[in-house]
């Protein structure tokens, strides 16, 4: 039954991008042919990577609002190693970043564990901390174009069987972390702990520990979309990705994910912020003016919260029923 | 502690121990941390203690406190709003597009707090009429009124506001006390009034610290909550005019990240994020905190963005505090 429920919410989430695009089609029909629907696929790869990580982080009834502030500062330190050190290897550098985010995500678990602060005050007193961190390491200044390397800018861009890496690495993070959601112990103690964390202290699951290796992973993936966002726009300064831990919590609500833990999956996150790449791209072509696109987001946000809603009714036995529906 | 602090009657990442020596300790400790900053200050800077300047400090704390009260209560009561920058913004679009529709200043007044109510209506019906959870509503909101503001003025700005629109962010009303600086003082009574000294406020705090019993015992939960996010809504239309009516323009980027400076306002004076314990003095103290840092960091030339690596870190280790020591005594116990 709650399978169904599970499919039903991906494949609804399928059924709204399908209706988007054919809307989109009757006003401006090449936007859905292949090699345009490749290119938006491109263009939201780094939201996807970045929902897989909020994904893991809300399953164990957490939040992380820190994510684009660790995007930034991973970013740039990646273009910092690159203007200073031009003949480092690009794999090093991917490889400093992942480390970076990493490290600043297990800073946010590491609270959240020990301290038993609770997640949303952590990451809101993170995400100041690493922006201002940025300041200090750059002195406010921005890393151009020029600064770096070709390699550096080229890898994204770099077409493999004709497309672009930055897509390949996504679809890499997507399988990874579905092997990692549906076969590993770690991936069901995302499950468990959200769901229910004392039948998870129960089975002998360290809840703490497992809401650390949540914040990890979606540190690791901050630090690698870090590493990808100043290479593909080519500029690293304060204030990139400003924001954008918004997009992410929206992608990942309007894909189904429930807030208070426990239901969601990578197929969801995946579409979710799908739905958001595919309006962002779809407005200039039909002549909606771009400066609609937060209002809409808004919209979608809410019209998916109220759907799922539904599905997520508290499970448990009512004892009374008219104070229920109050 | 190897063995985790998880037992079976226990909420999980839930603070314990919330009596009332806690938050004595903690507005104590909050007081002190004032009085260093002060101290500090007037170290740092011979012009610190100028009554013109304290004054002018006070005007990056006023309209963010007043938000933070209402927000207060909204989190003590176990949910939370982050569209309240938002509104802000679609509050001063409102008004700037009254001003070029000819309005003049008490038509603009009433839009604002219209705007505001209608605005905390929308995230209260929502929220307490179909039951959905404040932090996401509150994400989707925040899109959508910044957004519409977007739609409104595009990349323009609303200038042109009348002369005595100006008096709510820069007129004074006795000596060096201004307009905004006296309102934040007559909120932060009238709001401790209503947590501390009301039935309204005792509900607030049962439906914080257990929405079901709160329920069976006869309190109104979702009409105290849609009154709640309509005092956040107010309350964001207050700030809005005082906040149009000192920058004399409106931007759709207006207030932008204000959300999070207001939630961490407020936690930092104290209130749980979970809902369920928190005081009015606290958030004051949080707020003249802030203030004082942001002025302080500003007379030595630091750069805004460093101040927010203070406020992080203060944040989470104002929090960390309580906690690390009830470890320490546990300890200690056994």
């Amino acid at each position: 039954m709650m399978a169904n429920i599970l499919r039903n919410r991906e494949l609804l989430l399928v059924g709204a991008i399908a209706v988007l695009l054919a809307l989109i089609t009757w006003r401006f029909p090449p936007f859905v042919v292949p090699a345009n629907l490749a290119r938006v696929y491109n263009d939201t790869s780094i939201l996807i990577i970045l929902a897989l990580g909020q994904m893991a982080v809300i399953l164990t009834r957490c939040i992380d609002l820190s994510m684009a502030a660790n995007l930034a500062l991973s970013g740039m330190v990646a273009a910092m190693l690159n203007a200073a050190f031009p003949g480092l290897p690009i794999p090093l550098i991917i490889l400093a970043a992942v480390a970076l985010g990493t490290l600043l995500g297990m800073i946010n678990g590491a609270l959240v564990w020990k301290l038993d602060i609770p997640p949303i005050v952590v990451t809101l007193g993170t995400l100041t901390i690493y922006r201002g961190m940025i300041f200090l390491l750059s002195g406010g200044k921005w890393i151009n174009a020029h600064q770096m390397s070709d390699a550096f800018k080229a890898l994204p861009r770099d077409e493999l069987l004709g497309f672009p890496v930055l897509s390949w690495l996504s679809l890499v993070m997507i399988a990874l972390v579905f092997l990692l959601m549906s076969r590993t112990a770690l991936g069901r103690a995302f499950y468990a702990v959200g769901g229910n964390p004392h039948a998870a202290v129960y089975t002998g699951i360290d809840v703490g520990r497992t809401r650390f290796f949540a914040y990890c992973l979606s540190g690791a993936l901050a630090g690698l979309s870090g590493y990808l966002w100043v290479s593909r726009y080519a500029v690293a300064y304060v204030d990139i990705a400003a924001g954008f831990e918004l997009d992410i919590i929206a992608a990942c609500v309007i894909g189904g994910i429930s807030i208070a833990g426990g239901i969601g999956t990578v197929a969801g996150a995946v579409l979710g912020a799908l739905f958001l790449g595919v309006i962002k791209n779809a407005l200039p072509v039909v002549n909606i003016s771009p400066f609609a696109q937060l209002a809409i987001s808004g919209l979608v946000i809410i019209v998916a919260v109220a759907v799922n809603a539904r599905a997520e009714r508290r499970k448990g036995r009512v004892i009374l029923r008219k104070a229920e529906a109050v | 502690m190897a063995e985790t602090h998880l037992t079976p009657r226990h909420i999980p990442d839930r603070l314990e121990g919330r009596g009332a020596r806690l938050l004595k300790s903690w507005e104590s400790l909050l007081l002190v941390v004032a009085c260093l900053i002060f101290l500090g200050n007037s170290l740092a800077s011979p012009y610190f203690l100028d009554p013109w300047n304290l004054s002018d400090a006070t005007f990056n704390f006023t309209e963010k406190a007043m938000i933070a009260f209402a927000m207060a209560l909204v989190i003590i009561s176990g949910e939370i709003d982050l569209s309240v920058a938002s509104i802000i913004a679609l509050a001063s679009t409102a008004m700037g597009y009254a001003v070029q529709l000819g309005f003049d200043t008490p038509a603009l007044v009433l839009i604002g707090l219209s705007v505001g109510l209608i605005c905390g209506a929308i995230n209260g019906l929502l929220i307490t009429g179909l039951g959905l959870p404040s932090i996401v509503v509150t994400i989707g909101t925040m899109s959508l009124f910044r957004g519409l503001s977007f739609i409104i003025l595009g990349d323009q700005a609303f200038t042109g506001y009348p002369d005595s629109f100006s008096w709510f962010g820069q007129g004074y009303v006795w000596w060096v006390f201004s307009f905004e600086f006296t309102l934040f003082v007559a909120l932060a009574v009238v709001y401790g009034v209503v947590l501390h000294k009301t039935n309204f406020g005792r509900a607030v705090y049962a439906i914080g610290n257990n929405q079901t019993a709160a329920l069976f015992s006869g309190i109104r939960v979702a009409r105290i909550k849609f009154i709640l996010f309509l005092f956040t809504g107010l309350m964001a239309g207050l700030a809005s005019i005082c906040l149009t009516s000192r920058l004399g323009s409106t931007r759709p980027s207006i207030a932008l990240g204000w959300e999070l400076e207001v939630v961490t306002m407020v936690v930092l004076g104290g209130v749980n994020i979970l809902g369920g314990s928190g005081t009015i003095p606290g958030v004051v103290l949080a707020a003249l905190i802030m203030g004082m840092v942001t002025f302080g960091f500003g007379l030595l030339n630091v750069p805004g963005i460093v101040m927010s690596i203070f406020i992080g870190l203060l944040l989470i280790s104002v929090i960390a505090l309580p906690i690390v020591w009830r470890r320490a005594r546990q300890r200690l116990a056994h």
